[in-house]
Parts: structure tokens; C-alpha cells; sequence
């Protein structure tokens, strides 16, 4: 049985798709087989992250309403063989998405697949709530940042309430993704720090995805960063936090901004 | 531009970090706030059906929050015409 990992955060725009995306190439860059599944009916994006947008026939909503066989819907990515795409569909019937077909597209998933990863779209309406239902574990993205780190901790809230297992009294592993980090900012105290985001939440952190250019190239590209670019720093820290969702036991090195004397006199202008 | 105006603009991450935490302490708080209204809700409704009829409209919970106290506000509204006990009506 595969694991489920809904991918949220509340706040739209602090980089769900971009994770989901990165993490997944990551998983199933080791072997593993993985399916990335988009809960954002009516705004899709991930098949646009992942460079598949031209190959979408059916999606989510057509398998839930039987028009079409989930291995129909399926894109299996170019690059890596273990790796599928599940597109959401561009419907603007919020209905679409049925608990229940939901539940059955997941079940045939986990049963397949040794990851399952639920990209949510932003809020904390229906679809949201969808997205996290089955879930065995969570990745809350947050950037450390007031609103979303507020955003953030709602969310912890509706997973401990709302979902499958939090309703059977079982717990949902959560972990919190810090993206978008600025280390010279964090530094000068202009940001919260990582140990503010991880005081505030209480979650235990996953990885810190430095704010990098590379990141939005990959997007321009199509391509998951962890596939595009695995050498850069960003794509580095995805590929440990993807090997910490896989349980190995890696210690988290907070991104350090190293400063002579000039720099720091002159690093407020500079930024 | 004096030393003191950069390093006041310069730590902004303890200001955001205390209000995050004193805002969060308040949501968390209220966070259960409307599961419970909505038992009493159901609760206090079993009660009323069991001697009046009323419809559902017609009782409002409302809970508020303070810091010292809270109060707990049920309306009940009984339209005449269905107020006559139900044991009498049968």
C-alpha cells in the first residue's frame, strides 16, 4: 500500500505546485512509483509545471464521472518512467469532486503507486478539504512570512479535525516546508527565522527551499527543479526533504549567508 | 539616517513573530468554538422539541469570547400558534 501525502498551505502563491512537482521527480527519480495527483479543479497547473500541458486528454473529474479509465488519465512523465501525472480538469463546476470518488480514485492510487502526492489548491474550501481527506501525511508550505505562517496554522487545524484518519482517531504525520527562504534577510532579522516558523507551528520542519532563480526557470522550462537542475541549491534542498518524507534521518542545515565587513555595511542598500 | 533608525528597521522578524503568536493563542482558542455551539445547538433543540414544537430557525446559539469571561447566548423564539405543548396538542 502506497503512502499519501497532500501537499497544502492555505495561502495561495507560496509554492504547493513548484513542491509537489519537485518533491515527486525527487521520490521517483529513486525507483519508487509515483503519482502527482491536481486537486486544483478549474486552475490545473501542475501539468504545466511538470512540461505536460500539451499531452492532457483526461483528467480527474472525467475519471471520477466514469467517462474515462484512470490508466486512460494517467501521463507518464518523459523524463522519469516511475513518475505519472493525474491532471485536474479545467471545469468550473466546484462540484465536480465527489468525497466518494475521490476516495475511490485514492484507493486505486495507493494501491499501485508507492506515492501518492495530492497537490491542493489554496484555501480551505471544499477543494482543499478534498485534497487532505485521504492523506496519511501532510506537507504544509509555508514561507516565512506573517500571513502565511497564520495560513499555515489553519490548516494544521483542519488536518487534525477534518481528515480520514484524524476522524479515527489516528494522526496524520505532518511536516512544515519552508520555500522561499532568504538567508541574508533572515539574518538581518527582516524575516522570520526558522525557529520562529517551527516555535509558531509546533510541526517539525521537512526542509528549507532557498529563494533561487533556478526555481522559476525550471517552471519556465517545465521541468520539476529536481530534475532540470539537481545541482543547484534549491533542487539540492528538495531532494533531501524528499528523502526525509521518505523517512531517512537527515539533519536540516538552516541556508547561511556568509558576510565580510564591507557587505554587512553595505548589505541593506544591496538588497 | 542614526544608528538607532537601522537597527529599529532592521528587526521587523521579532515584531511579526509576536504578533503571530498572540493572534495564533486567540485563533486556537476559538478554533472549537463552532463544533460546540453547534452541539449546543443540538442539544438544547432536542430538549425544546421534546415539550414545544419549534423549527429550527427560531433558536439562535451564540457564543463570545473575552478574555476574563464568556458568555453564552440562547435565543429562543416560540411563534404562538405552535406554542401550545405538544402533549396537549396530541
Amino acid at each position: 500500500m502506497g503512502k499519501v501525502v497532500v501537499v497544502t498551505s492555505g495561502k495561495g502563491g507560496v509554492g504547493k505546485t513548484t513542491s509537489t512537482a519537485a518533491l515527486g521527480a525527487a521520490v521517483a527519480k529513486t525507483g519508487k512509483k509515483v503519482a502527482l495527483v491536481d486537486f486544483d479543479v478549474g486552475l490545473r497547473n501542475l501539468d504545466l509545471i511538470m512540461g505536460a500541458e500539451r499531452r492532457v486528454v483526461f483528467d480527474l473529474v472525467n475519471v471520477i464521472q466514469g467517462q474515462a479509465k484512470l490508466s486512460q488519465a494517467l501521463i507518464r512523465d518523459k523524463r522519469v518512467e516511475t513518475l505519472f501525472l493525474l491532471p485536474a480538469s479545467q471545469t468550473r463546476d466546484k462540484d465536480a469532486l465527489t468525497e466518494e470518488g475521490v476516495g475511490e480514485v485514492i484507493d486505486k492510487l495507493r494501491s499501485v503507486f508507492d506515492y501518492v502526492f495530492c497537490d491542493s489548491p489554496a484555501g480551505i474550501e471544499r477543494g482543499a478539504q478534498l485534497a487532505m481527506r485521504f492523506a496519511d501525511e501532510a506537507v504544509i508550505v509555508t514561507n516565512p512570512e506573517v500571513s502565511s505562517v497564520r495560513d499555515s496554522d489553519r490548516i494544521i487545524g483542519l488536518l487534525d479535525a477534518r481528515t480520514l484518519r484524524a476522524e479515527q482517531g489516528e494522526q496524520i504525520a505532518k511536516h512544515v516546508l519552508v520555500t522561499r527562504y532568504d538567508a541574508a534577510r533572515a539574518s538581518r532579522g527582516e524575516m522570520l527565522s526558522i525557529d520562529d516558523v517551527l516555535e509558531i507551528l509546533s510541526v517539525p520542519l521537512l526542509g528549507i527551499i532557498p529563494e533561487s532563480q533556478d526555481v522559476l526557470r525550471a517552471s519556465n522550462l517545465g521541468s520539476p527543479v529536481t530534475l532540470s537542475e539537481p545541482l543547484n541549491s534549491a533542487a539540492k534542498a528538495y531532494i533531501d526533504a524528499a528523502r526525509r518524507l521518505e523517512g531517512e534521518e537527515l539533519p536540516v542545515i538552516v541556508p547561511f549567508e556568509r558576510k565580510g565587513f564591507l557587505d554587512r555595511l553595505l548589505g541593506r542598500r544591496a538588497a | 539616517m542614526n544608528l538607532l533608525d537601522i537597527f529599529k528597521r532592521r528587526s521587523s522578524a521579532p515584531v511579526a513573530r509576536e504578533r503571530l503568536q498572540v493572534l495564533l493563542a486567540y485563533e486556537r482558542r476559538n478554533r472549537s468554538q463552532p463544533d460546540l455551539v453547534s452541539i449546543l445547538r443540538e442539544e438544547i433543540m432536542a430538549v425544546i422539541a421534546k415539550h414545544v414544537q419549534i423549527d429550527q430557525d427560531y433558536l439562535q446559539v451564540s457564543m463570545d469570547r473575552g478574555e476574563t469571561m464568556s458568555t453564552l447566548e440562547i435565543d429562543i423564539q416560540i411563534p404562538n400558534k405552535s406554542a401550545v405543548p405538544m402533549a396537549m396538542a396530541g
